[in-house]
Parts: C-alpha cells; structure tokens; sequence
C-alpha cells in the first residue's frame, strides 16, 4: 500500500508539469484553434527566466584581501554577491529564494514573449491549414531554443531549491503509516501544490469573470460573439500571453527538480501533445485528467516490480496508452463532438 | 511499353534529371560541393525527401515520425552486413523491406486518425521507437554507442563465398568496387534516379490521382462509397519503404547506425526539406534536400575568422558587430538558421522554392509581354499561385 502511494506521490510533480503545458495548449486550441508547436520552448523560456534571475542576483563583488595570499601568491579574491554585501542577510535571504522570487519577474516577461509571439507571428495562421500552424511554430520553436543555447550554453544549469523546501517530507507519518515508509522531496510537493493553485486559478478565471465568460462564449461561438460587438481576437490576444504565462511558471519552478537545458522544452513538449490528444482536444479538464494520470502511470512504470515483466515499459508507457486511447475513443477521454476534427 | 505511356515532357525531365545527377560533380564544383561525402548525402537525403513527398505531398497527411523508418533502415543494413555479406546489394534490399514493414505497422494504426492527430500519433511511434532503441533494444542497436561492424562478425554469405576480409575493418563494397568516395556516390546516385522515376510514375498514375484526391476531401471520396485507407497505407508504406532505403544507404557509405537518426529533430528535418523544395512536386523534393545539406555544409564550417575575413570592406567597429549578430547563425548557430529558414518559407513561400520559380517565371513572363507557356514539368496541383 505505501509502494503504491510513493509511486502515486512520485508521478504528481511530472503530472503537474505535463498538466500545466496541456492546459496552455488546449486554451490555444480551443481559443485560437492554433496548434502550437512552440509551447514547449515557452515551458523552457520561464526555466531559463528563473536561471536569468539567479545569474543577476549573484552578481558577484570582488575585493582583494592583501592580509591573505593564495596558493600562487596572489592576493586572495573575496567573492561577494553585491546583493548580500548592500543587504547583508536579508540578502542571503533573497539569493536562498531565487526560484520562487523569479515567478514574480516570470509574470511580465511571459506575458510580453506570449502577447508579442500571438501579434507578430500566430495571428497570421489562423487561416491557414493546420499544417503549416505545426510547421511555423516548430520553426518558431527552434529559433528560440538555439537563441537560448547560444546564450546560457548547451550545459544543464543547476538551480537550487530554497533551503527550507531542500529537505525530506516524512509523508507516511502524515497519513498514518510507519516513519520513513514514504518520504518525500519537499519541493516536488511544494510543485504539486504549486500547479494545483495555478490550474485552479485559470480555471476560476474563465469561470469567474466577465472576461472569462466572453472568452468562453468565444471558444463556442466566435462569430456570435464578434456580432455582439466584442472585440473577440484582443481577448484571445490575452488569452494567449496568459497560456505563455502558465507555461513558463510550469518552467520556472520545475527548475529545482530538472536542471534546465535549451532542449527540455521539445522533451516536455511531445508529452504534453500526448496529454493533449489522450485528455481530448479542446477540454480543459480532460488536458489536467490526463497530465496528472499519465504522470503517475510513468511513475507506476518506472517501478522496478514492473520492469522486470516488461522490460522497457517505463519508456513507452505514455505513448502506449495514447495509442489505444485514440484507438478505442478517438476524441480522447473528454473530447467534445466537433472540436479539432475535419 | 511502360515507356511509351509517359509523355514526352516527362522523359525529357527525366533525362535532364539524371543528367544533371551523375554531372553532380562537375556542375557542383564551382559552388565547392563537388567532393563525394557532401554529394552522397545529396543523394541519399533526395531519396529520403522524395519519398515523404509521395505522402506529404499527394495525401497532405503530414508524418512527424519519418524518422523511425530512415534509421530501422539503417540499423537492418548493418546486420546484414554483419551477419550476411558486404554487398550493399542484400543491405538496402533489406532496410527498403523493414522500412516497409515498419511503415505497414505503425501507417495501420495512425491511419485511423487524420489532421493533426496523425502527426501526434506519427511522433509518438518515432519517439517511443527512438526512446526503446536507447533503452530496452540495446542489445540489437547497441544503445548510444551506436551499431559498429566488428572483425569477427560472421558474414556468413562473405564466408561462403570463400571472401576474406583479412586482418582490417571491412567497408561495403559492390563487387569489388568499395563503397567510398565517388564509386559510392555513383551507387546512390543511380538508386536517386531510379527512385525519381518510381515516383514519377506514381505521380502520374490513376493511383497518385486517387492520393491527390484523398488531399482535396476524403469526405467527399468516402460519399462515393470508396474507401480510402488503403490508398493513404499504400502511399505511407511506400514511403517508409524510401526512408528505409536512405537508411540502407547511409550505412552503405559510412557503416555505422546510430539512434540519434530516429530522433524527431531528424523527422522535422525531412519535412524542412519536402516544403522548402516544394511540396508535391515531383522535383522540389530533391532539390530541397540538395539546399538544406548544402548550407548546412556550408554555414556549419564557418568560423569568426572566415566571417571577419567576408565583412572586411566594413569599417572596423561596423566589422565586428557584423560579425558578432552574424556568428550566431553559423557554425555551431546552424540550427537557428534552419529554425529561420523554416519560419520564412512557411510564412511566405508555403509552396517552396518551386512556386518561387513558378512565379518568377510568371512575374518575367509578364514583363516581356505574353509568357510562351513553356514546358510545365509538374502538373501537381499547386497550392494556389498568387500571380495570374
């Protein structure tokens, strides 16, 4: 029972990821009927923000101490990061939380790349066949992956949780097993949570507010809605910088589990088009359904008990399921009539 | 008799086609790709693309996952030389029949979607194909080393014929003649042609009409009581069989497989150079995937030194931020010119170079008053032409 609930526990933080990157897909499928190859390379833009944030908060002051010589005889460097040295702990304290401070810059600058790809590129495709939509956004894509590799390098960066979230969570005490049955990282809990309050944020959002039920309306009647006199496609505008913004707060905090390289993104991306197609084109809670179940059932098969019956399940456990899903329901799990098919 | 169904456009095509093919060369010296390896791949890659375009381009299913075929290809023909011979002959026989097979199995299943669904469905199977060749498969495609002849292998054909390769490495070689430098581009090139012209023959049969008439509306198809999967899983496993043979090829000239090739960076690739070439066109293809590799060669050997050496008639501080925005693009940056490439084409030229010319013909023709007409070599029905 405590096996299964650590594998279940270990497939939530993927899950959230993969969650995360299909919703954005599906509102861009349902809003814009755009097929966007590029949401993986958005997911890898807010990595690379939080490890922006990071390089300029350790910015480092250099002083030379003449009291003290190196090995060569050279004066000893203090290195000092400058925010420490003008704020002294509350400093530390900053650097210490560099991840989590980054969503606050992530915000903006998702918004502007998301807002600025859908005006100067996207909007042109609306009309075009899906697939030059899929050929221009993959293009788009590996535009900005290269632009990416050229300046932070081809290497994984390394981006450390805060210190509080770096330890174990002794989940089984929690629920009333035995200690040290199911721990836990803390920050992949912190990133479950994290993208539960996200998805139920946008959620709330379209189901909330004025702005939410116009974009709704939208998505099921675009052209009654532009005859009410509603200026449809700058919702949709914003609607889109809001996919990027999911996206690359998705990138962001799952920097402290995954190293951010320029190519996770296209990794992250052809799973989430899975999750996409097996959850339904079009339907937002079939995309979160299926990240979240498709997460834990790579968890399930990455477990040794399982590998040994079926060598290699663990690999191609999502894409297996994708292919029976299609297979038996083709519009997915919660597909509704009539979206995506032609 | 097969001959004399083709029109006469059709066999001057030809024949300029393979013309220009085996003076590859000579014609290709000036512009510095005239040294066998650059032109092997030329050849190997039109294959490729040609035989994408008999999917891509009559049935509009687009296939992100070409890819699984090119190197189930090339994996099958270094077994064979492995364990059979190291004649290329029995190599690609058999990577064109894997090719197929693979194709048949994973075109049965994807078939059953279309649009964007089928390209999903597409990568997926190249992806869990490349992800299983790293894992579980590695005792037959040996991992991320990739598939290596060895010494001892058996050769059991070799063998039996009494041939022994001695105390080195062997390389494949036809007969005799080993499969290096031009002998092996000749080798490729004479398989280029005659794939050119097995497409031409499908592009012009009542079974490439029946493919472009899936492209135009299936519904309207399946009204008339026909059924059109079996035409679009032909078209698939016949271009699976192509991307096998390519496979097949490019361990034939460097014989070694690797699993990076299924990787769907490879897959976009081919699309890359069906729509830059022009997709749909019987020559576009080719002449996209000749473009992409070149430039490739090209823009990936370039350094600061030689970009330094190009901006040299700029002022000096002009010089080095010239060269500085345009060291991004070149060398290691290559990939970024791609990604550029491939947005530009698709923004503003979705008919690749071929309707470039089209309309340049059109746009001189208009200017010299009355265009003569002139011998159209592709009746494919291009995607619309602006000019009229």
């Amino acid at each position: 029972m405590d096996a299964i609930l650590l594998q279940v526990l270990n497939g939530l933080d993927k899950g959230g990821a993969y969650a995360l990157i299909a919703l954005g897909l599906t509102i861009i499928f349902g809003t814009l009927g755009v097929v966007n190859f590029a949401h993986g390379a958005l997911f890898m833009l807010g990595a690379f923000c939080a490890v922006a944030v990071k390089s300029v908060l350790s910015l480092e002051k250099v002083t030379l101490d003449p009291t003290k010589t190196t090995a060569w005889g050279t004066p000893m460097e203090i290195r000092v990061p400058y925010i420490e040295a003008w704020f002294g702990d509350f400093g530390a304290t900053v650097l210490d939380f560099s991840v989590p401070i980054s969503i606050i810059i992530a915000i903006p600058v998702m918004l502007l790349i998301g807002v600025a790809m859908e005006r100067g590129l996207i909007r042109f495709f609306y009309k075009r066949p899906h697939a030059e939509q899929i050929l221009v956004t993959f293009g788009l894509a590996i535009v900005l992956q290269e632009i990416v590799k050229s300046q932070f390098g081809a290497n994984p960066i390394p981006q450390p949780a805060p210190d509080l979230a770096k330890g174990m969570i002794d989940f089984g005490i929690m629920v009333g097993f035995d200690a040290g049955n199911i721990v836990y990282p803390a920050w992949r809990l912190i990133y479950f949570l994290f993208s539960i309050v996200i998805i139920t944020a946008v959620f709330a959002f379209l189901q909330f507010t004025t702005f939410g039920m116009v974009v709704r309306a939208g998505m099921a009647d675009r052209e009654t809605v532009g005859l009410l006199g509603i200026d449809i496609d700058k919702r949709f505008t914003i609607v889109f910088g809001m996919a990027a913004v999911v996206a690359g707060l998705a990138g962001v905090m799952y920097t402290p589990i995954l190293s951010p390289d320029y190519h996770m993104g296209m990794d992250f991306l052809v799973l989430s088009f899975v999750v996409v197609v097996v959850g339904g084109m079009g339907s937002l809670g079939g995309a979160v359904a299926a990240g979240f179940m498709l997460g834990i059932l790579q968890s399930f098969a990455s477990m040794n008990e399982v590998k040994t019956i079926i060598p290699g399940i663990d690999q191609i456990i999502i894409y297996l399921i994708a292919v029976i899903i299609l297979l038996v329901r083709p519009r997915g799990l919660m597909g509704r009539k009539g979206v995506m098919e032609h | 008799m097969r001959n004399s169904s083709m029109s006469k456009n059709d066999l001057i095509l030809l024949f300029c086609f393979s013309a220009a093919i085996l003076a590859g060369p000579i014609i290709l010296a000036p512009i510095g790709a005239g040294y066998p390896d650059l032109l092997q791949k030329f050849a190997i890659f039109g294959i490729f693309a040609l035989g994408f375009n008999i999917l891509f381009g009559l049935t509009g299913y687009l296939s992100f996952g070409h890819a699984a075929f090119l190197g189930a290809g090339s994996y099958t023909a270094v077994w064979t030389f492995k364990l059979l011979s190291m004649n290329p002959l029995p190599a690609i026989l058999l990577a064109t029949l894997m090719g197929g097979l693979f194709a048949a199995l994973i075109g049965f299943i994807c078939l059953r979607r279309s649009g964007i669904y089928f390209s999903i469905l597409t990568l997926a199977f190249a992806q869990m194909s490349y992800n299983l060749a790293y894992s579980v498969l590695t005792p037959i495609t040996n991992g991320e080393t990739g598939l290596q002849l060895r010494q001892a292998d058996p050769r059991i054909l070799d063998a039996a014929l009494g041939r022994d390769y001695g105390a080195v490495l062997p390389s494949s070689d036809f007969f005799g003649i080993d499969m290096t430098g031009y002998p092996g581009f000749y080798f490729c090139a004479v398989i280029l042609i005659a794939c050119f012209f097995f497409s031409m023959r499908i592009f012009r049969s009542p079974f490439g009409m029946m493919l472009r008439a899936v492209k135009s509306n299936q519904n309207r198809m399946n009204y008339t009581g026909l059924n059109t999967r079996p035409y679009a899983l032909a078209a698939f496993i016949i271009s699976g069989m192509y991307a096998g043979l390519a496979g097949g090829l490019l361990a034939v000239t460097d014989p070694l497989a690797g699993a990076e090739r299924m990787q769907w960076t490879a897959s976009g690739e081919v699309v890359l150079m069906t729509i830059l070439g022009g997709s749909g066109t019987l020559l576009g293809p080719v002449i996209g995937a000749g473009a992409i590799k070149y430039f490739e060669n090209i823009f990936s050997s370039f350094n600061e030194g030689i970009l330094m050496k190009a901006f040299d008639f700029l002022p000096e501080s002009l010089q080095h931020i010239m060269v500085s925005i345009s060291s991004l693009f070149v060398g290691e940056g290559w990939h970024l010119t791609l990604g550029a490439l491939f947005m530009l084409i698709v923004i503003f030229l979705p008919g690749g170079l071929m309707e470039g010319f089209n309309r340049l013909r059109t746009w001189l023709g208009n200017r010299t008053g009355g265009g003569d007409g002139g011998a159209v070599p592709d009746t494919a029905p291009a995607p619309s032409v602006g000019g009229d």
